[in-house]
């Protein structure tokens, strides 16, 4: 048959593309995805919003007035109970730029501060993320790939850190910063910045990282590619990079996704015991602790920024769920927890 | 007569297409004898007897066609049904003893399992036969092989394991899949020493599957050749050695070392390989791979004959 | 397995020295201000400052620190609160044990039954709505943060439905013993066990989900099922059984990093002044010996629960009990 001589050009695909097609057709993770954009652009246009609104988010205004239908509204109401004493912060407008989500103690604009407090909880847990990322990998590259006294060291370190509840050793390593900073040599941060919570976030998860990374490692520098490399004589730190990095690439990818969703959580509860971000900055942990005090009388000022974390870990975690199948399916990366 | 499968027709819907994974298989088989079913991996010899046993779970499946156990219509029975005959008069043993245990339970326990999911007696009773069915099966030390766990029993003890729990209630069919092909050649013998012995004790009939026509020549009574999933030649078993007709039959007794004279240097192998059971050619499956080759084995597909010995190749209707 | 069992324990005493030696390394070591001054806490006058350098022995090498800090905490249990004038800090964190325990006990017990069920529904029905649905909340359950869950059913029983007939028997926020009260003991820790449950409800169900998939693909199940078993007895005896092992793992680690501090957000929103409330009222106050006392008791006991976990890990899976 002449027309079976024809030459077929075959797609071949290589396994980035398959693995993208394949988490494209994933619906859950791509509305993930989307929402997840969503809330980062939002955050992303903080700044804007508090031009727009003309309200400063990180100032108490206590005897602030705005409009509403023409009347002068005070954002914080006398108390009529009790005594008389004390103050009501001003509920939800349900107006864009205008108190939408109504007012915290300290008369601030609950909506402004969440976007400005998402700003640094998305900033502090993808930062923290990297964090992890560079210092697991490299522990978990010298241990795995060097083996001998070096991996003893790090393997028993990493065993010891991994044994540490990791809010004792966050409330460990914050309180003695929280103070004074961190000084060490060149590095110098101050008490109140949010390279403090990125850096104890960042510490406590590094056997999570560090040990599968090893695992990986070790096996590889046993495989057939590896040791004929070292048998040519290439120097270690090009296997390392050359041979050994790209092969664990898709678990780091894997990785990112589901520690972002722990840190923003890990961030919350931090920023929540007063520990993590410091007064006057916001993250949505400590405008849930603001409105603690406002529970049963201003319920949205602690309500809205939970229910952002919870919405953003969710979209997270499918997010990361649907890039693991596609990308690393027999991978035993696990969701995100305590 | 205690088996008789007629048509069967077993189909897989993939994303790629129907897997027909049988294609009308028929054969019958008679009390305690052995039938040995040959044929490469993917011939659906093992797919056939899974079917039998009404071990096909996969939504996917589709089964066509009629299997009769003493007259008894398995096709369409209720599950329930199905599983008072599984395991009770229907048994069946597995390729790898490595996998086929619970490992977290005893052999004792699993073998009393059985006993108790299909005869009313109580634990200590159980346990009593158990140590004989164990002595049965050649365990040096049947007591202690009770209290044993999977892990700590060798391949060739554990499929002894296999055997005794398979055997507990006296099955009348046993369905053997490959059940030497994980062990060690000298397991091996045991193992088929074993079956032999059994066959006579219980009077069981066996449906062994293999590929090893070494294994067949040894064992069976009748043989069944199977390739992509519909029997290509069936015959007694010295019909089958002595006169191989369907040119896959001889093609694979040709690949079986010969036990005296010159070893050739290198056993012939089949050209080709076995076609996708996606698609099918339109005429005999073996055709592409076969030396003698007629112009219509492309379009028609050669029909299994009636009689004891029978091929499903034109050459031997025309011969 | 003496030999097994002697070496967990070797490991153990190995991971209890590192955690304190870091402990101790992050109070007096980290590199920023006067130890001294930490521990002391605000406006401390020289004296006292002097006074805590003196016996904490400050002006002594590092080693000698260490041990100090280790008989001052574990041996002595002399540790004093400089923010609550000599108040013993040792005798306050072993005040505050049973109630920690109480709450994580009543937890674990309701997430490992309601887990246990939710895995094996949403694995019987896999693929189905109903599964769907279960892996969808179990997910939620993850996602959201533990506090901020108390805080909500805080609103909803305390405050906003407290006089509807289903939230009328919550009583007000904090704990009772047990031996004074046991039906208040039991009612007011309701409403926090939930809470607390319903975190760990997701992992485990999810986590279980998965597992007796994996092992229903198993060789054995096929077995089993030619032997003529139930698809009940088939998915409890052999399939969940074999996953228990994953799930007991995974409960060890997480039981442990419960009791030792995980459960203190939970215990601030509630107002249960057990381990984590400690801790936390030490945090606002910056009192450091209150703090040092809990993270090494609370780490201890972590690492003790981990080690008990791996001896029921060891009954359960019969391979682990003869390599």
């Amino acid at each position: 048959m002449s027309n079976q001589a024809v030459a077929m050009p075959r797609k071949t695909r290589g396994p980035w593309a398959v693995a993208f097609a394949k988490l494209a057709r994933d619906r859950a993770a791509m509305a993930s995805l989307t929402v997840f954009l969503l809330i980062v652009l939002a955050c992303l246009s903080a700044p804007l919003y508090a031009k727009w609104a003309g309200v400063d988010p990180f100032a108490s205004t206590l005897d602030a007035v705005i409009q509403i239908d023409g009347a002068d509204v005070p954002v914080m109401e006398q108390s009529t109970e009790g005594l008389g004493l004390g103050y009501t912060p001003l509920g939800p407008t349900w107006r864009l730029g205008n108190y939408f989500l109504g007012a915290d103690s300290q008369g601030r604009d609950v909506m402004a501060r969440m976007l400005y407090g998402g700003l640094s909880s998305l900033l502090i847990s993808g930062a923290a993320t990297i964090f992890t990322l560079i210092i697991g990998t490299a522990a978990g590259l010298i241990a795995g790939y060097f083996g001998g006294i070096t991996d003893t060291v790090l393997s028993r370190l990493l065993d010891v850190l991994w044994a540490f509840p990791i809010y004792l050793l966050a409330i460990s390593l914050s309180i003695v910063t929280i103070a004074q900073g961190i000084r060490i040599g060149p590095i110098d941060i101050e008490s109140g910045s949010l390279w403090l919570p990125v850096i104890i976030i960042g510490i406590v998860y590094v056997p999570y990282v560090a040990r599968p990374i090893r695992g990986q490692v070790l096996s590889l520098r046993h495989s057939e590619f590896v040791l004929a490399a070292i048998n040519l004589g290439v120097p270690g730190w090009r296997i390392l990079w050359r041979d050994i990095l790209p092969n664990i690439t898709t678990t780091l990818i894997v990785f990112v996704p589901l520690m972002m969703a722990l840190n923003m959580l890990t961030e919350s509860a931090l920023s929540f015991l007063s520990i993590g971000v410091q007064p006057p900055a916001a993250s949505w942990g400590t405008i849930i602790q603001d409105g603690q005090a406002l529970l049963y009388t201003r319920p949205l000022v602690a309500l809205v920024p939970g229910l952002a974390i919870a919405v953003s870990v969710m979209a997270l975690n499918v997010f990361g769920d649907g890039l693991r199948d596609a990308l690393d399916p027999r991978s035993k990366v696990r969701l995100g927890r305590d | 007569m205690i088996l008789s499968v007629r048509d069967l027709k077993v189909s897989f819907r993939t994303n790629d297409g129907l897997v027909r994974a049988i294609d009308g298989v028929s054969f019958d088989l008679d009390e305690s004898e052995i039938l040995g079913v040959v044929g490469e991996s993917g011939s659906g010899k093992t797919v056939s007897l899974l079917a039998v046993m009404g071990l096909i779970t996969d939504p996917n499946a589709s089964i066509e066609g009629s299997i009769r156990y003493k007259g008894r219509e398995l096709v369409g029975l209720p599950a329930r049904e199905l599983r008072r005959l599984r395991g009770n008069e229907i048994a069946m043993i597995f390729q790898d003893p490595m996998t086929a245990l619970t490992p977290v339970y005893t052999i004792g326990w699993q073998i009393a399992e059985q006993i108790r999911a299909h005869q009313n007696i109580s634990k200590a009773k159980a346990i009593v036969r158990v140590e004989e069915l164990l002595a049965e099966v050649n365990f040096p030390n049947p007591h202690e092989a009770m209290s044993r766990y999977p892990h700590q029993l060798s391949g060739g003890m554990r499929q002894r394991a296999v055997i005794a729990m398979a055997l507990s209630c006296n099955p009348a069919l046993l369905v053997a899949d490959e059940p030497t092909t994980a062990l060690d050649v000298t397991v091996q013998a045991g193992i088929l020493d074993l079956v032999r012995k059994l066959r006579a004790t219980h009077k069981s009939a066996v449906v062994f599957i293999t590929h090893d026509m070494g294994v067949v020549s040894e064992l069976a009574d009748r043989v069944m050749v199977m390739y992509a999933g519909r029997v290509v030649e069936r015959g007694s078993r010295t019909d089958l050695f002595s006169d191989p007709r369907h040119p896959y039959t001889r093609a694979l007794l040709g690949s079986i070392p010969p036990l005296t004279g010159e070893k050739p240097r290198r056993l012939p192998a089949i050209p080709g390989s076995p076609p996708s059971l996606l698609r099918l050619p339109q005429g005999c499956a073996f055709g592409p791979r076969c030396p003698v080759h007629y112009e219509h084995c492309v379009t028609d597909k050669p029909e299994l004959g009636i009689g004891t010995h029978a091929a499903a190749c034109f050459r031997v209707a025309r011969a | 397995m003496i030999y097994a069992i002697l070496r967990r324990f070797g490991q153990m005493l190995f991971v209890m020295f590192g955690i304190s030696v870091i402990v101790f390394l992050i109070f007096f070591a980290t590199p920023g201000a006067d130890p001294a001054a930490r521990i002391a806490g605000r406006n401390a006058t020289p004296e006292v400052l002097d006074a805590v350098r003196h016996n904490f022995g400050f002006d002594r090498p590092l080693y000698v620190q260490y041990v100090k800090m280790m008989e001052k905490i574990f041996v002595t249990g002399d540790l004093t609160s400089f923010v609550n004038r000599g108040w013993k800090v040792v005798p306050a964190v072993m005040d505050s044990i049973p109630v920690t325990l109480s709450l994580v006990f009543g937890a674990a017990i309701l997430w490992v039954v309601v887990s246990i069920i939710i895995g094996i529904v949403a694995a019987a029905t896999r693929d189905s709505w109903l599964d769907k649905l279960l892996m969808a909340l179990g997910l939620l359950g993850i996602s959201m943060p533990v506090y901020w869950l108390g805080e909500v059913m805080n609103l909803i029983t305390q405050s906003r439905y407290h006089d509807s007939w289903a939230f009328s028997w919550v009583p007000p926020l904090g704990y009772k013993n047990f031996s004074d009260d046991p039906k208040g003991w039991f009612l007011t820790l309701i409403i926090p066990w939930i809470t607390l449950a319903i975190l760990y409800i997701g992992i485990y169900g999810r986590v279980l989900r998965a597992a007796i998939i994996e092992s229903l693909q198993e060789d054995f199940i096929r077995t089993a099922r030619a032997k003529g078993l139930s698809e009940t007895r088939i998915l409890l005896r052999h399939a969940l059984r074999t996953s228990l092992i994953a799930f007991v793992t995974l409960f060890g680690l997480d039981f442990g990093a419960l009791v030792g501090g995980s459960a203190l957000l939970t215990e601030v929103v509630f107002g249960l002044h057990g381990i984590g409330k400690l801790t936390y009222d030490a945090l606002q106050n910056l009192d450091l010996p209150m703090i040092m006392a809990t993270v090494m008791y609370a780490s201890m006991f972590v690492v003790i629960a981990n080690a008990v976990v791996d001896f029921v890990y060891i009954l359960l899976d019969p391979r682990l009990r003869t390599s």
